[in-house]
């Protein structure tokens, strides 16, 4: 699979209004997502991951406002329904209008909400929802075809045919959040966001419906923006993962990157904040105090009043998100630490250390069975 | 109940009613007397129905629950949502009476009846929930909220008293400065800041056991470490025994001395944390295991989240639950026994305990039949 972008996002801004002046949820924000990649944003509430995602989904309505920025979409190539003008040439989102926005969503982008229970309609069965999705984008379809789609849909997410005809409230939480990943897949779209699909789930089911997404990726090629506050989570699924901090992305690497060497000190927090099930015991520090309250937003970078790190510059500059080094050229981080002008001592010798997992006591099975 | 009255007699303790293998192994683990204990205990709550010749349907919520909490030691009950788990605490908590069992407050029997002496109980036993954003009153201050307890349960006479207590009690769980927090409303307050005077309303009583369910679920990543911390170090440095629920088990791991994993209503393995985690023997825990999140997978090369699990499916309906062991309709190692009857205790040495007939006496035929 040719790794050509999918979604070029630059530079998008997106504002509350509110009686006390505009609230910056996302602030400049730029990102690219792969075709077939997985990209995960991942963030704590109040980062602006869902007000992101929404922004590409054009979802958003007032007082929710884009006020900056760009979100090219590029067509796959030789695409088979050519019912708009087929150019290979990007199309801004933003630029879209009504009608064609109604072509774009669904049938090249879609969305699985976090909560199923929400999201499925619970006076309708399942089968008339899932054909619903269809005559309203592809009124031609026969609606023996439809039928037959909404079957193939259901047997694709690993529901039983005979559920076909139930109703959301006759089915499993597991079993409603496969019903709406159906429903997304339906005109097979190229961009799938999921936000926070399986918050809700027990881990059993969790894990069933993320192999079920992996899965299905593999078979169609679809690519993922998924949303969660769980890291541990994303770091087993994303091939892309960007940490979001009030509104900015602070750090962005492939998982890899990220797990072994967090350059960020708020994902360096992140990632000792939760307990990991195997291998030696790690120490945890977790983060102190809280997340900001965006409507004040700390001068600098958001993050300085946490940050063990923080220096003059962080309270005064915000800090861009740069390549830290050449060693990994993938990986971005927005931090003063790895900006040499400002901050001469160099890099903090807790960031430096190459394994995220520093171990308590003894060396640990981890590091032995670990691959380089 | 009177010896609720007097707190702190340890002869008390030593009361007798102690079931004899948790004694034992208690000693061997040089751990105290249990302060709160359940044995057998079942919950089952009944169906409406209107034909009444009919048998009662219930939700046999739990089924066999016995644990024993200890002071200065953290007992974790993990299992999914529906596993009994919350039903344990509040059972324990006295908001639901038990059908069937004991509960026992320093080997005193404590009556089923959710009245009797209650408010006595509950200045020795408090529960904390889940989400701090409705379990505070959102039209009263911090300081009222703290003062209720201190009043109802006479730690406190006058209003000066009062003050200085909650101004300690702000402090002891890290709302500093206290005075700035005794006046602020529940809405001004993050969703740590809620859970930390949730947690001082709790230690108000002056409680000897807390019961956590599911403490720190509802806030974000970064903040739960500091709720999580702040209750081990109130149960080290005060010596109270906590439950603490969750369906984390890699939190337990961390957090709990003791861990207990829950399915359906029924105990199915328990022991020490790193013993449950590290070395699981019941094939539910093994699953649930195997199913958490787990980023150092990626690392040691087995990361594939298309791998199967070893049993797929949801927990059953508690209205009409599989017979014998609860999990034997998902289990791939079930056998005709599984069926028919809930597995004994088996003890796997170290405190470590499953119910499973592929340990213990039929083990050679669960090994046979299950490869």
């Amino acid at each position: 699979m040719a790794m050509e972008n999918v979604l070029e996002v630059k530079h998008v801004s997106v504002d509350y209004g509110s009686a006390s002046g505009a609230v910056h949820a996302v602030d400049d924000v730029s990102f690219n997502l792969k075709r077939g990649q997985i990209l995960g944003l991942a963030g704590e509430s109040g980062s602006g991951k869902s007000t992101l995602a929404y922004a590409v989904a054009r979802l958003l309505r007032p007082p929710a406002v884009v006020t900056q920025g760009q979100m090219l979409y590029y067509p796959r190539p030789g695409l088979e329904d050519k019912n708009e003008d087929d150019s290979l040439s990007p199309i801004d989102l933003l630029e879209l209008t009504p009608a064609e926005l109604r072509n774009f969503r669904w049938r090249k982008l879609s969305i699985v909400f976090q909560s199923a229970m929400n999201a499925l309609n619970p006076v309708l069965s399942i089968e008339t929802q899932i054909v619903d999705v269809l005559q309203a984008h592809n009124p031609s379809m026969p609606r023996k075809a439809q039928k037959a789609r909404a079957a193939e849909l259901v047997r694709m997410v690993g529901i039983a045919p005979d559920r076909l005809h139930a109703y959301p409230h006759e089915l499993s939480g597991g079993m409603r959040q496969r019903a709406v990943i159906a429903i997304a897949l339906a005109l097979n779209p190229e961009i799938i966001i999921m936000d926070e699909p399986t918050t809700a789930l027990d881990v059993v089911v969790q894990r069933e419906i993320l192999a079920e997404i992996m899965g299905l990726r593999k078979d169609f090629g679809f690519s993922v923006i998924f949303i969660t506050h769980d890291l541990s989570l994303l770091l087993e699924i994303a091939d892309q993962v960007a940490i979001m901090y009030a509104g900015r992305i602070v750090e962005t690497a492939t998982r890899e990157q990220l797990y072994r060497h967090p350059r960020h000190p708020y994902t360096y927090g992140l990632l000792h904040s939760f307990p990991s099930l195997h291998g030696a015991r790690r120490s945890m520090l977790g983060i102190p105090g809280s997340p900001p309250d965006l409507r004040a937003v700390p001068p600098g970078c958001a993050f300085n009043p946490r940050c063990s790190f923080a220096f003059g510059a962080c309270q005064t500059a915000v800090p861009a998100l740069l390549t830290p080094s050449s060693e990994a050229p993938e990986q971005r981080v927005a931090c003063h630490l790895y900006d040499a002008s400002l901050n001469p001592d160099g890099v903090p010798s807790k960031l430096r250390a190459a394994e995220p997992a520093q171990p308590d006591d003894s060396p640990l099975a981890l590091r032995k069975g670990e691959v380089q | 109940m009177s010896m609720l009255e007097r707190s702190t007699d340890v002869d008390a303790r030593h009361a007798p009613g102690v079931n004899g293998k948790t004694a034992q192994s208690a000693v061997q683990a040089g751990w105290d007397e249990p302060v709160l204990e359940a044995v057998n205990l079942r919950k089952v709550f009944p169906l409406r129905q209107l034909a009444f010749w009919r048998t009662q349907r219930g939700v046999k919520a739990v089924e066999d629950v016995s644990l024993a909490l200890r002071p200065g030691r953290c007992t974790a009950l993990v299992g999914e949502s529906g596993s009994g788990k919350t039903t344990v605490a509040r059972l324990l908590a006295r908001l639901y009476g038990y059908t069937s069992g004991e509960i026992r407050f320093r080997g005193q029997h404590i009556s089923r009846s959710t009245t009797v002496g209650l408010r006595k109980y509950r200045r020795y036993v408090q529960l904390i929930f889940q989400d701090p954003f409705s379990s505070l009153n959102p039209v009263h201050t911090v300081k009222y909220h703290l003062r209720r307890p201190l009043r109802i349960h006479g730690h406190a006479r006058t209003a000066a008293e009062a003050d200085q207590q909650i101004r300690h009690l702000l402090e002891r769980v890290n709302l500093t400065p206290a005075e700035q927090f005794m006046e602020k409303f529940p809405h001004q307050l993050s969703g740590g800041q809620r859970q930390r005077v949730a947690i001082a309303r709790a230690l108000a009583a002056q409680p000897e056991v807390l019961l956590a369910d599911e403490p720190v679920s509802m806030l974000d990543v970064s903040i739960r470490l500091d709720v999580l911390n702040l209750l081990l170090s109130l149960k080290e440095k005060e010596r109270l025994a906590l439950l603490y629920i969750t369906h984390d088990i890699a939190s337990a791991r961390y957090f709990a001395d003791e861990t207990m994993v829950m399915y359906a209503g029924q105990m199915v393995e328990g022991g020490p944390s790193e013993a449950v985690t590290q070395s699981p023997r019941h094939p539910y825990t093994q699953l649930l295991l195997q199913a958490a999140p787990d980023p150092d997978r990626m690392l040691t090369g087995q990361m594939d989240a298309e791998s199967s699990l070893v049993a797929r499916g949801e927990p059953p309906s508690l209205i009409n639950p599989p017979s014998g062991c609860r999990f034997h309709p998902r289990c791939p190692y079930a056998m005709a026994v599984c069926r028919t009857a809930f597995p004994p205790r088996t003890d796997l040495g170290g405190g470590h305990w499953t119910h499973c007939y592929l340990y213990g006496e039929p083990a050679a035929v669960a090994t046979q039949s299950a490869t």
